[in-house]
């Protein structure tokens, strides 16, 4: 089919077909009594959403940990071997350490980061620029930051950024991405590159809204700048660093991107993300990635239920 | 809301150029901070911007921070390749068609539940929000075997329809909650007046809700665009990987393998696919950072 047209029918085709239907469900309501419509309306307006969300999201989830307790082809029940195969080899440990090891350096590293540079950003008139800066990689895809960061870490020192600066200083050029752990923390960083701006911004936030009379008030006690820091606005910021840390370790659980596009998980660089895509493409075990998609899902349970008592809670002070 | 474009100095500034010396010096160590944060950030950028416009040779055989120095030697050739030769041409045009209607469905999808879930009375509301706020963090991982299954049962699987569909299903709950949020932190007079007026809520939606929100509407619309036009996962997936329909992180990912060591082509490629993204960021920033923030702060 023509490119050209085939691109105008849908840009305009698809949303009108999503409008004819509203607007449809309104002339099947005046079928019904003028009482009765109010009480059926709202489930024909989620009735679209809900479609999606069960199709694509609820009963998928389902569906994975069903396949999880089958075998590799998905046609024989085998409990919990899928699971028990996965705890009982090392490698599976390894990937478990490195998301572990995402967890806590990524996560620690990206809100320090963010807190750091929102605090000083407030202080200086070209706050804009800085932000825009730290901004940039948010915007870039996990391939195009993978291209660029396996530029800066390639051996040869007259390619590769960091080997350059270290035959600079009189070292000799290291295989930066061949050897565990040193790759891993390497990935990280590809990761706190891309993911510190969105600390920042949230946290930024955060901060304009602590007021300056409070702020003006302890300085005028005579505390100092590390006093107002940790004794005030870092308790006064704890909410939304606890928002920027729950979304950035389910960032850290669900990494697949970078690893997958720097070193495919080889090297012992594996983590969950990129484990459940060897098992499903190039292993072709069905089941033993839906197992690995499982163990992923239950890891971010807890987060998840965090998210909701939060958002109650926000809700019950609205 | 002041974030990435509304700069508020938190002290109060004193007059004179003395003062501002004065200032100066005595805050040095904050000027330094940032200015070395900020270069850190940038370089990886640079190197990969300016290693894109130089010579093949050139780029193969010295670092790129020599283009620097004389003679300089800049080139569109590595442009030329890649778009001709690398299929890179073809799939900024695939990206388009995967990106744009994955981001108008869920607009549309999200903006109808989230006007019912704000302003409509129905037993399970509380429940049923909540459950969408459950699946904001539901992993990718957990949905797409089955999900693949069911498109290939349809037939659909490598075509654009089934990555719209997929899209829109995966960006749903953020839509919702976002807009959600907005929506029903409009006045509820506005409402009970169009309603006496006789507008039925198929007229208050499309003539009050929809433009009043523009904002938050944006903010969605830019999320899911970069969210989709960047996914590597599910169009790898779901699409495949033939060059008639990949798009860009599909094709630079499987260039990355293919090429190797073939940087001059990779860094003009990598630049390509972040071209797009980066305008629609400077452009509408200020609605990029309220899209994020998503409710989880009252600014």
């Amino acid at each position: 089919m023509n490119t050209l047209l085939m691109a105008i029918i849908v840009v305009v085709g698809v949303p009108a077909l999503v409008v004819a239907y509203i607007v449809g469900t309104e002339y099947v309501l005046r079928l019904v009594p003028e009482t009765t419509r109010p009480r059926i309306r709202p489930w024909l307006w989620v009735a679209p959403a809900f479609l999606f969300l069960i199709t694509f999201l609820i009963y998928p989830t389902i569906r994975t940990f069903i396949v999880s307790l089958m075998n590799a082809r998905g046609d024989e029940f085998v409990g919990l071997d899928n699971y028990l195969g996965l705890f009982s080899s090392g490698a599976f440990w390894q990937t478990l350490l490195n998301n572990a090891l995402w967890i806590v350096f990524f996560t620690g590293f990206v809100v320090i980061f963010g807190i750091v540079i929102a605090v000083l950003t407030d202080r200086v008139r070209y706050e804009t620029v800085v932000k825009a800066v730290i901004f940039i990689p948010m915007a870039i895809s996990f391939v195009a930051a993978g291209v660029i960061w396996g530029f800066m870490y390639n051996f040869d020192p007259n390619i590769g950024t960091v080997n350059a600066l270290i035959t600079a200083v009189g070292g000799e050029p290291l295989p930066l991405l061949l050897e565990w752990p040193r790759n891993t923390f390497l990935l990280i960083v590809v990761g706190i590159w891309m993911w510190t701006g969105f600390a920042m911004v949230i946290l930024s936030a955060g901060l304009k809204g602590i007021s300056t009379e409070l702020l003006e008030a302890a300085r005028m006690d005579g505390a100092n700048e590390f006093q107002v820091f940790f004794r005030i606005i870092l308790p006064l910021l704890a909410p939304t660093i606890a928002v920027v840390a729950t979304t950035i370790v389910i960032t850290a659980l669900k990494t697949f991107d970078i690893v997958y596009v720097m070193t495919g998980g080889r090297f012992g660089t594996e983590v969950i993300g990129t484990l459940f895509y060897r098992q499903l493409f190039t292993i072709d075990n069905d089941g033993a990635a839906a197992a690995v998609a499982i163990i992923l899902l239950l890891a971010i349970v807890p987060v998840m239920l965090f998210n909701i008592r939060r958002f109650q809670a926000q809700e019950a002070i609205r | 809301m002041t974030a990435v474009n509304g700069a508020q100095p938190g002290y109060r500034e004193r007059t004179g150029v003395a003062a501002a010396i004065g200032s100066l010096v005595e805050r040095w160590p904050i000027h330094l901070t940032l200015v070395v944060i900020g270069l850190l950030w940038l370089l990886p950028s640079v190197a990969l911007l300016t290693s894109s416009f130089r010579p093949a040779n050139e780029v193969l055989t010295t670092g790129w921070w020599n283009a620097f120095s004389l003679p300089f030697e800049f080139t569109l050739q590595n442009y030329q390749d890649v778009l001709s030769r690398n299929n890179i041409g073809q799939s900024f045009i695939n990206s388009l068609f995967v990106s744009i209607p994955a981001t108008l469905i869920p607009i549309m999808v999200a903006a109808f539940a989230a006007y019912a879930f704000a302003w409509m009375d129905f037993p399970g509301r509380n429940a049923l929000f909540t459950l969408v706020v459950g699946l904001l963090v539901i992993p990718l991982q957990s949905a797409l075997v089955p999900v693949l299954q069911l498109l290939t049962d349809l037939r659909i699987t490598g075509s654009f329809l089934a990555i719209w569909l997929a899209h829109t299903g995966f960006g749903l709950p953020f839509g919702i909650f976002l807009l959600r949020n907005f929506i029903g932190a409009l006045p509820r007079e506005m409402f009970e007046s169009a309603f006496i007026d006789g507008a039925s809520p198929v007229t208050a939606f499309f003539r009050l809700v929809l433009p009043l929100s523009v904002p938050a509407i944006a903010s969605f619309a830019i999320f899911q665009f970069m969210w989709v036009w960047n996914d590597l996962l599910v169009a790898l997936i779901i699409l495949g990987g033939t060059p008639d329909v990949a798009p860009l992180p599909v094709q630079i990912a499987s260039l990355v393998q293919s090429l190797g060591q073939g940087w001059h082509l990779l860094t003009a490629a990598a630049f390509v696919s972040m071209a797009l993204p980066l305008v629609v960021f400077f452009g509408l920033q200020r609605y990029f950072v309220r899209g994020i923030l998503g409710g989880s702060i009252k600014g």
